[in-house]
């Protein structure tokens, strides 16, 4: 039983990870329709970020927390500029070729910088954790759920309290619309980015002590924050964050009582069932089509 | 001026020309392939890209042509060369009873693949191609007794028959001109045809009678089927395989090399893929710092997206159109006939207490009307009067919630848009929805090949009947023109030129005077005159009360959802529901 709630612990703690990323997939997905193949690399880049500045330049680990942060604002504001926004006025597949050409380009530069050689970045917090009972709780998953947690606390009321949160939902719903209303379209688009590439960063850095730091993190974390996206059901924030947590339990299960080399395997198979099952996902409702 | 036929054996012979000289310039290819000894060096370079380009020409059709997507053209060339390999090493099998194994194992995984494209469009199909390119990974990495884990499979067999690197090479050259003969083909092809109609414009692909499901599973199966033909012979070529030769990665490349090259065309495909073969070779000094190479070509892959949406292939076509002579000769056309179906019942749509209701709202509630065989019927009402959900429901887009719908005595209600028009019905759109990048002719060829269309369905006679019918409505000289070049109302003449090539039993026209300018309108009237002379069943809705009090011999008003009047022209526009609906009551009108 103890290991049923230890699995269940660690299985929250790596689905908040997907879950922060699902929700920078599904935001970017609802302000341009495009799903962006390269938002693993957002946690990626973020993660060296973190490297470079607090163990290369042995900066104090806040300050290089923040700098990256502040990094990943910058990338994300470059990325919309270099890969999404002169194809704005084309159809979804050549911005989906678009964003795995940059995904390959990110990862692939990292590779020539720093080598094949995973990196190690030290966990945020000094202290290692405590058990409950037979439970090791650590404080690395800890602080995961916790901050995920704050997000999504902050996200609600900034999308549904504030001016810019509401302007941003109606760009999501009706660019033209929204541009009508003198709603900077392009700019909010902007945002969209950087904010996107914020989480997505700070997922990375959350996940790097846990994962190693490595040119591949980006692509695994990517494609399982799209299943949890599937599963909870498209273009839906509840629905990423619960179909993030969902997955990170099934994988950790899976790992531990079915095969672990498959492990990654796990996640796919949830998302084929639900493609073929239930496609709209758990809260998703199906759109019809129009005449 | 000269016949049809005359026209037709022209464009034959120039076609047959150009396969002569195709086959010419493949057997001096297999000829050089077969005679002369390269280096091992090059003979591995041009094996890879012919097996490649094979693989390569699956994306052609599937994306292409059909405009879908797949990430996982590398596992089904992985699921070809382990079927090779695994079967002619572990299992002592001949390479052609392995190939031809793999080659089913492939089609099956194609269609599954396929199927799922049913339900699924754009970034969702992306994804499940992406996860059975990720679990087939998997399985041949870590299903170590079958498939030999990382270490792949060696000493992988040629068949005797081709047993030097040579003949083989040989043998792939020509597999890879039948493979490109064939895709050149396709879009010329009925099922060429489909697939562009589903790429173009979905709704109207499925309107016009093209089964989308099936077409895009087919498309799928053929990709699939031509990437595990391209495995199975890159196996037989380097007599080893192992799992990272058909990655995710891979298929990205497969996928770059159909967009670097040119999506239309298998001329692209070889040109993108033996670029993207070459061009390692020569930037191999990069390789010394590991990423670099990939770096730059995933910046590549963003420039070409950007700067050249057609690939190489299609912007050297776009320079040299104006070269291109165009087989230019008028004919006299044979007058359009409208076969009549066999029966003769009087009444050819019945449309029994039709409801469709979206939630609470009742778009269209309890409708019932007849149409009579040979009559123009005028559906009409003001706007949100449930005109629209009414031909949704009779097309098939809308399921309708109760009622009924017969069309020549057959009960159609449940059945889906294109297999109404096996039975029968044509449609027009508002808003024009013809095949953008089709020609009138080509648009028109898809109305003719409706299923169940009672003409001749040879090549032939399908050109001349859609000539024919684009001669009807007086566009006969501009058959070979894109869609794109004509006016909107050239463009809506095109859609009722597409719906009657398909010898409807009825013909629902959907608001055909809206957009159009007075004179076009004069034009449609007096074409709908003329089609109604040839005893064609119309179901008209629209507007305009001038063009349908001309037209029409019949009228239907539906307001709020309802049936309000139902009669001949006279006495329905001047019921006085009717003008209530139209001008507003007394009471309204005095404030």
């Amino acid at each position: 039983m103890d290991m049923v709630f230890q699995l269940l612990f660690q299985g929250i703690g790596i689905g908040s990870v997907y879950a922060l990323v699902a929700l920078g997939f599904v935001l970017i997905f609802r302000a341009t329709n495009v799903v962006n193949f390269a938002q693993g690399e957002f946690s990626m880049v973020a993660a060296f970020l973190m490297v470079i500045f607090s163990v290369d330049l042995e900066w104090p680990y806040w300050i290089s927390f923040l700098l990256s942060l502040g990094g990943m604002a910058i990338y994300g504001a470059l990325f919309n500029l270099g890969v999404y926004f002169p194809l704005r006025h084309r159809t979804y597949l050549p911005v989906i070729i678009s964003t795995i050409g940059a995904s390959i380009l990110v990862s692939n530069s990292t590779l020539a910088l720093y080598g094949p050689q995973p990196q190690v970045l030290q966990p945020l917090l000094d202290f290692p954790g405590f058990n409950i009972g037979t439970v090791y709780l650590d404080a690395q998953y800890l602080l995961i759920i916790g901050l995920t947690v704050v997000l999504v606390a902050f996200q609600y009321w900034f999308f549904e309290h504030t001016l810019l949160g509401k302007k941003l939902q109606a760009t999501s719903q009706d660019k033209e619309m929204a541009s009508l209303l003198g709603i900077p379209v392009a700019t909010m688009i902007m945002l969209t980015f950087v904010y996107s590439a914020m989480i997505g960063g700070l997922a990375g850095i959350l996940v790097a002590p846990i994962l190693f730091v490595s040119i591949h993190m980006g692509g695994t974390i990517a494609l399982k924050a799209f299943a949890a996206t599937i599963i909870g059901g498209f273009g839906d924030v509840a629905g990423a964050i619960i179909g993030g947590l969902a997955l990170g339990v099934i994988e950790t299960f899976g790992a531990a009582y079915v095969s672990v080399p498959y492990k990654d395997g796990f996640a796919f198979l949830v998302l084929v069932a639900f493609l073929v099952f239930r496609p709209q996902g758990i809260f998703g409702e199906r759109v019809a089509e129009k005449a | 001026m000269s016949s049809m036929i005359e026209i037709y054996r022209a464009s034959a012979q120039r076609k047959q020309r150009g396969l002569l000289a195709y086959i010419a310039l493949i057997a001096v290819l297999v000829y050089v392939a077969a005679t002369t000894t390269f280096d091992g060096y090059v003979t591995n370079i041009l094996m890879q890209a012919v097996t490649y380009s094979v693989a390569v020409m699956g994306l052609t059709v599937v994306l292409g042509l059909c405009g879908q997507i797949n990430l996982a053209q590398a596992a089904f060339f992985g699921l070809g060369a382990y079927a090779v390999g695994l079967g002619t090493v572990d299992y002592g099998l001949s390479y052609w009873i392995c190939m031809g194994l793999g080659l089913i194992v492939v089609l099956g995984f194609g269609a599954f693949l396929g199927t799922s494209t049913i339900r699924l469009g754009g970034h969702y199909l992306a994804m499940v191609t992406i996860s059975f390119q990720q679990i087939l990974t998997l399985v041949m990495i870590n299903w170590i007794p079958v498939t030999h884990g990382p270490d792949g499979v060696s000493r992988i067999l040629k068949p005797t028959l081709f047993n030097t690197p040579q003949s083989y090479l040989a043998f792939c050259v020509v597999v890879l001109a039948v493979v490109g003969y064939l895709v050149w083909q396709l879009p010329s092809t009925k099922l060429g045809r489909a697939m562009r109609a589903v790429r173009d414009n979905e709704l109207a692909a499925g309107v016009t009678g093209i089964d989308i499901q099936r077409t895009k599973v087919t498309a799928f199966a053929i990709c699939a089927l031509l990437g595990g033909l391209g495995g199975g012979l890159f196996a037989g070529g380097f007599s080893y395989v192992s799992p990272d030769q058909f990655s995710f990665a891979e298929s990205i490349v497969f996928l770059t090399m159909v967009l670097l090259g040119g999506v239309a065309s298998p001329i692209g495909a070889v040109i993108g893929t033996g670029l993207l073969i070459l061009i390692p070779e020569w930037l191999r000094f990069l390789k010394s710092i590991p990423g670099l190479y990939l770096a730059i070509y995933g910046l590549a892959v963003i420039l070409i997206v950007l700067f050249m949406p057609d690939g190489i292939w299609g912007f050297v076509v776009q320079r040299f159109k104006s070269l291109r002579g165009a087989l230019r000769l008028s004919a006299e056309l044979p007058e359009l006939t409208l076969v009549q179906t066999q029966s003769h019942a009087d009444d050819v749509l019945v449309v029994d207490n039709l409801a469709k209701h979206f939630g609470g709202l009742k778009a269209v509630d309890d409708i019932s009307f007849i149409v009579k065989r040979g009559s123009v019927h005028a559906l009409i009402g003001p706007n949100g009067s449930g005109k629209t959900t009414t031909l949704n429901v009779l097309s098939g887009l809308y399921t309708p919630t109760a009622g009924a719908v017969k069309l020549d005595g057959q009960d159609i209600t449940h059945f889906a848009p294109h297999e109404r028009t096996a039975s029968g019905l044509g449609r027009t759109f508002q808003n024009i929805r013809l095949f953008r990048s089709m020609t009138a002719l080509e648009n028109v060829i898809i109305g003719v090949e409706r299923p169940g269309n009672p003409v001749d369905h040879a090549p032939i006679a399908l050109e001349g009947r859609a000539r024919a019918a684009l001669n009807f409505v007086g566009l006969g000289d501009r058959a070979d023109e894109l869609v794109t070049s004509f006016s909107y109302g050239h463009q809506r003449l095109i859609e009722i030129a597409r719906a009657l090539a398909g010898n409807p039993t009825l013909l629902l026209l959907d608001e055909p005077a809206a957009g159009l300018n007075s004179t076009e309108k004069m034009e449609l009237r007096d074409l709908l005159k003329r089609i109604a002379a040839k005893g064609l069943t119309i179901l008209i809705i629209d507007h305009d009360m001038t063009l349908v009090s001309e037209v029409a011999e019949h009228i239907t008003v539906l307001n709020f959802g309802r049936r309000i009047a139902d009669g001949d022209p006279v006495s329905v526009l001047n019921h006085p529901d009717v003008v209530t609906a139209y001008l507003g009551s007394d009471a309204n009108a005095a404030h």
